[in-house]
């Protein structure tokens, strides 16, 4: 089979998708007085940062904290690669303890990321309970027992293909989509 | 550009400008680090470090402890005698004794120039100099560096004047090499006594009158009289030396401009710098320790998760 690449979710359905989560996110955390919300470096911040815009336009009162969380220097794969990962910023300018934190990131597939996520979290405290919000579910090759709550969508995906999320704010346009590659 | 161009960290001379640029960027990460509530990171938490200091020191020393332990790394420590290790056999036995303890990192300081080199030809492990002799100090100039680079925004086209005892100092080197590959200007000021005769071949200027360098420059790096390294008179007397070269507040305020003074310490208060001045709102010297930290923390964290070459 020649490689493919096919749109899993268009402008439309990503605009629908986001709305989503935020009104899900409404509904368990009521006026967000004790949630914080941190996305993962790097492209899970993009998603944090588009939620708390779509909270707040829904409600102008909410006042959300938004965090972004580097996992680099937590990450489980250090020294197993040939050089080292270059970090991106870390900034949690609020302490976590006792709060309701609801970690961001825009695709779920080995949940190593998000392991790492958990460890640097706790460097700002003791969080009262913990949620993981993803746009992309990837829902085979999970390498540890970690799933999100809120789910943007759930694709059946082996691990030879690839997802990429495009952003507005970033790439242009809001857009997911599946690679396929040719097979062997 | 995600790695460095080295194996280990043996001086500045052998770095890339894109090498020193990586630590930095990565330092500035760490600096955030250790600024948090927990400030320590896994990322070293299968790694043993040892710190060999055949030399006195106490905040480099410290300063790397400190970056080894808040990378989660295991550490073991060695401390000897200047005396014991003139002589290069010596250094041989300890080679020997660092391979069969299995280490994977070296942090060494040693009184002879080019040990470290040396270290890293017979050693099965990365090793970073933490000051061989009068020949090297590489972590010090990087954070010197960033330290300029923190308060400037960049290092290129920056005025960067090293007062004081330049002969004995591994600081002076390496920050040579390291201003001069960022871009910056350096300048030296001393007595001409205290000067190496390769100076000028490094393109380096030197002034022997303080006041006009001052005026030159936006940085002044003042540099403490090694007189444990001075097996002569370089100059009449240290009471001489303060008045000629010694930095205080009347002629910092005196100044065409506001200047930045460094110092690698430790200080002699009164000698080279007076205590207003290391105190006064000018002076980074404190900046320059916290610094340290970070930076040697990048640098382990680059060495060790290379694959060599």
């Amino acid at each position: 089979m020649k490689p493919s690449k096919r749109v899993i979710l268009d402008a439309q359905h990503f605009d629908l998708t986001i709305k989503r989560l935020a009104h899900q996110l409404i509904e368990n955390h009521n006026n967000f007085e004790n949630t914080v919300i941190l996305g993962l470096q790097p492209r899970g911040t993009f998603l944090a940062n588009r939620i708390k815009e779509e909270l707040q336009s829904i409600n102008s009162k909410y006042k959300i904290e938004v965090g972004s969380l580097d996992t680099t220097f937590y990450r489980d794969d250090y020294r197993r690669r040939d050089n080292p990962l270059i970090p991106s910023k870390t900034q949690v300018d609020f302490i976590i303890e006792d709060k309701n934190v609801i970690l961001v990131d825009d695709v779920l597939f080995t949940g190593r990321s998000v392991r790492a996520g958990l460890d640097a979290m706790l460097a700002f405290g003791r969080p009262k309970k913990v949620e993981l919000l993803v746009l992309i579910n990837r829902r085979y090759e999970r390498h540890l027992p970690i799933q999100a709550k809120y789910i943007g969508k759930n694709v059946h995906s082996v691990t030879s293909e690839r997802v990429e999320v495009s952003w507005k704010q970033n790439e242009g346009e809001d857009k997911v989509i599946l690679y396929t590659p040719a097979d062997e | 550009m995600s790695k460095l161009s080295v194996d280990h960290l043996l001086g500045i001379k052998y770095l890339q400008k894109e090498d020193i640029n990586l630590i930095f960027e990565t330092a500035n990460h760490f600096k955030e680090v250790i600024n948090r509530p927990i400030k320590k990171v896994p990322s070293l938490r299968d790694i043993t470090i040892a710190n060999l200091f055949f030399e006195n020191s106490t905040r480099t020393k410290l300063s790397f402890e400190l970056a080894e332990k808040r990378l989660s790394a295991d550490i073991v420590n060695f401390s000897s005698s200047n005396s014991s290790v003139k002589k290069g056999e010596t250094l041989i036995d300890t080679v020997n004794n660092i391979l069969s303890m299995k280490v994977d990192m070296v942090v060494m300081r040693h009184p002879n120039p080019g040990a470290a080199y040396f270290l890293s030809q017979h050693v099965d492990a990365k090793i970073v100099n933490a000051g061989d002799g009068a020949h090297e100090h590489p972590t010090q100039a990087l954070l010197d560096g960033f330290s300029i680079r923190e308060k400037y925004g960049e290092l290129k086209g920056r005025n960067v004047v090293i007062v004081g005892d330049v002969l004995h100092s591994r600081v002076a080197l390496s920050n040579i090499f390291l201003l001069q590959k960022m871009g910056a200007n350096v300048k030296v000021c001393g007595p001409l006594t205290l000067m190496p005769k390769y100076i000028t071949s490094l393109g380096v200027e030197v002034l022997t009158n303080l006041r006009e360098a001052l005026n030159w420059c936006d940085v002044a790096m003042m540099l403490r009289i090694q007189l444990e390294r001075q097996d002569m008179k370089f100059f009449p007397s240290l009471r001489e030396y303060s008045m000629l070269y010694g930095l205080d507040k009347e002629l910092l305020d005196s100044l065409d401009k506001e200047i930045t003074v460094m110092h690698p310490g430790p200080i002699n208060r009164g000698v080279e710098i007076t205590s207003d001045v290391a105190d006064s709102k000018q002076s980074i010297i404190l900046n320059q320790v916290e610094n340290g930290v970070a930076v040697r923390m990048a640098v382990l964290y680059l060495l060790a998760g290379k694959k060599e070459n």
